[in-house]
């Protein structure tokens, strides 16, 4: 096992129990490995299997077939499940249900709390969660008070106080406002880069996975992708036969190939598209 | 209509009431009640009200909010106060007309038993909207302690309690959704007679109750990734001390419970 991959699966399969014989499993034949520092992109239509997936890193879930590692331990094994957890913090999509407290401060130390941290210790780690997240002077506020994006970056404070190496978000944008939406990404980047935190990012937006060292595309169970985010969106077709877009500069240059201008693929950003254009036009 | 509702919400602040332990404050507010039931007559409801001014503009929590609470018990007070009115019959007789006989006696319990359960209120309220639920579940979970010894599930009562409490302004807001929906859709909940009033209410409690349970659902599988695992283990953020000022309100609080059952037990004042 090397231990510079902090989540590693093992072919996993996933169904649920008591479904009929002979439906589709939910996972089928998963194998990935999560460099520890990375911040990887899971990306995939609705019903996909990249939430199920997500939730097998930090033993919510555990693999029908199959074997999750998490920093070397092996989630189906009880007696590892606090340390999997303090290891893997997860941040889900509903602000709202994740938020145990009433006051912002409480509900940080809530983690530390359970893992029997010393209060003076926990206060210097809610403290810190709270500047990381920018969140620090409504550390009294009540959260219910708060706007959605700033509740989930409470909720990101939280799973930070634990010091996890890793944190999975399972679509942490989708109940939120633009606004909201580029907070929490700005965020979640600035752990990745500042912090060195391993950043696994489950979304459907491709604005968001563009901004992840790694993509992996799932569709019905299966990675049908897996690369940096340049190389992933050139696979166009592939990508719209599973029912997703590309980010629109992609798209576009895209369509200007297919009515034969030879422009390349591999331009994310606005500022790319636009010199790539260019150049095939001078 | 339902934000009026501000049961169980607290208002942060840093006052010497809010900053008291909350043992503190459940003590106090237990001393209280027991002061309020035994008072009898002006001396001793005056003595308790000065004591819950006190409290109150201690508190700096507003006026206005310890009304909106008395809200939902609008009713119970009329229908507390007409009985009272009505049944008690001794003293002179004020007025008398038809099966309704009005007497000094009946005005007199009727006035104190309103006032005495506005008291209960305002002062229970005062406890929650100082006081952080978190906070309120830890002094009852401590206060209640001993009787872990006896196998009774303190801590998992106090944590129930507490999401319990953090869920009250989620679930309402909620519910003003679902009624804005199904208002659009052509819902009606004001009109018609109570049956028809009751069964208006089921296509509001159905998705409020699933709503609900997804919502615990979700809740618990957050919780044990933040490696809740029950009470065993647990530290706090903020360990419960009595100060200076914890012992000072608990002699205040025991003071005035003897002095007002000394004065209404023994002078029926």
């Amino acid at each position: 096992m090397e231990q510079k991959n902090i989540i590693e699966t093992k072919d996993i399969t996933f169904q649920y129990p008591d479904v009929p014989e002979g439906s589709s499993l939910v996972l089928d034949g998963v194998n990935l490995s999560i460099e520890q520092g990375s911040f990887v992109a899971i990306l995939g239509h609705n019903g996909s299997g990249k939430s199920t997936l997500a939730k097998h890193m930090n033993a919510v879930y555990l693999p029908s077939g199959g074997t999750v590692y998490v920093d070397g331990m092996d989630t189906a094994d009880e007696k590892y499940l606090l340390d999997i957890r303090r290891t893997v913090g997860m941040v889900f999509q509903h602000p709202d249900n994740q938020i145990v407290a009433n006051v912002v401060e409480e509900d940080v130390a809530f983690a530390p709390e359970n893992l029997g941290v010393p209060s003076e210790e926990i206060r210097r780690r809610v403290d810190e969660a709270l500047k990381i997240v920018g969140m620090s002077k409504y550390a009294r506020h009540a959260p219910h008070l708060l706007s959605g994006g700033q509740k989930q970056r409470i909720a990101i404070a939280g799973v930070i106080a634990m010091l996890p190496r890793c944190i999975v978000l399972d679509e942490p944008t989708a109940m939120l406002d633009p606004i909201g939406r580029e907070d929490v990404m700005r965020t979640i980047t600035r752990l990745n880069r500042e912090r060195g935190t391993t950043i696994v990012l489950i979304t459907h937006h491709m604005d968001e996975a563009a901004q992840a060292d790694r993509l992996v595309v799932m569709d019905r169970g299966k990675i049908i992708a897996d690369g940096p985010p340049k190389q992933v969106f050139q696979q166009v077709e592939q990508l719209k036969a599973v029912g997703l877009t590309v980010p629109e500069t992609v798209g576009l240059l895209d369509q200007l190939r297919q009515g034969g201008v030879d422009v390349p693929l591999d331009a994310l950003s606005v500022e790319e598209c636009a010199q790539a254009i260019y150049r095939a036009l001078a | 209509m339902l934000k009026d509702i501000t049961l169980g919400q607290f208002f942060p602040g840093d006052t010497i009431v809010h900053n008291l332990d909350p043992r503190t404050k459940i003590i106090i507010v237990v001393l209280y009640i027991v002061a309020l039931f035994s008072a009898q007559g002006v001396v001793t409801y005056g003595l308790m009200l000065i004591f819950l001014i006190t409290c109150i503009r201690l508190s700096k929590v507003g006026a206005k909010a310890i009304l909106n609470g008395m809200r939902p018990v609008v009713i119970i007070l009329i229908f507390t106060g007409a009985l009272n009115l009505f049944y008690n019959t001794t003293g002179d007789v004020l007025v008398q007309w038809w099966v309704f006989t009005i007497t000094t006696g009946g005005v007199r319990t009727a006035f104190f038993m309103v006032v005495r359960i506005l008291m209960l209120i305002s002062g229970t309220f005062l406890l929650t909207y100082t006081t952080s639920p978190i906070m309120l579940t830890d002094g009852i979970e401590n206060l209640l302690g001993p009787l872990k010894k006896l196998h009774v599930p303190v801590h998992e009562l106090a944590m129930m309690m507490s999401i319990a409490l953090r869920f009250i302004p989620t679930l309402i807001e909620e519910t003003d959704k679902i009624m804005s929906a199904q208002k659009a859709r052509g819902a009606d909940f004001d009109s018609g007679n109570l049956v028809d009033k009751a069964k208006a209410l089921i296509p509001l409690l159905v998705p409020l109750f699933v709503s609900a349970f997804r919502r615990a659902d979700e809740l618990a599988t957050a919780m044990e990734c933040r490696c809740y695992h029950g009470g065993e283990g647990r530290t706090r953020l903020k360990n419960l001390v009595y100060t200076k000022e914890d012992y000072m309100a608990l002699g205040l609080g025991v003071a005035l419970t003897v002095l007002v059952m000394v004065l209404a037990i023994g002078f029926g004042v």
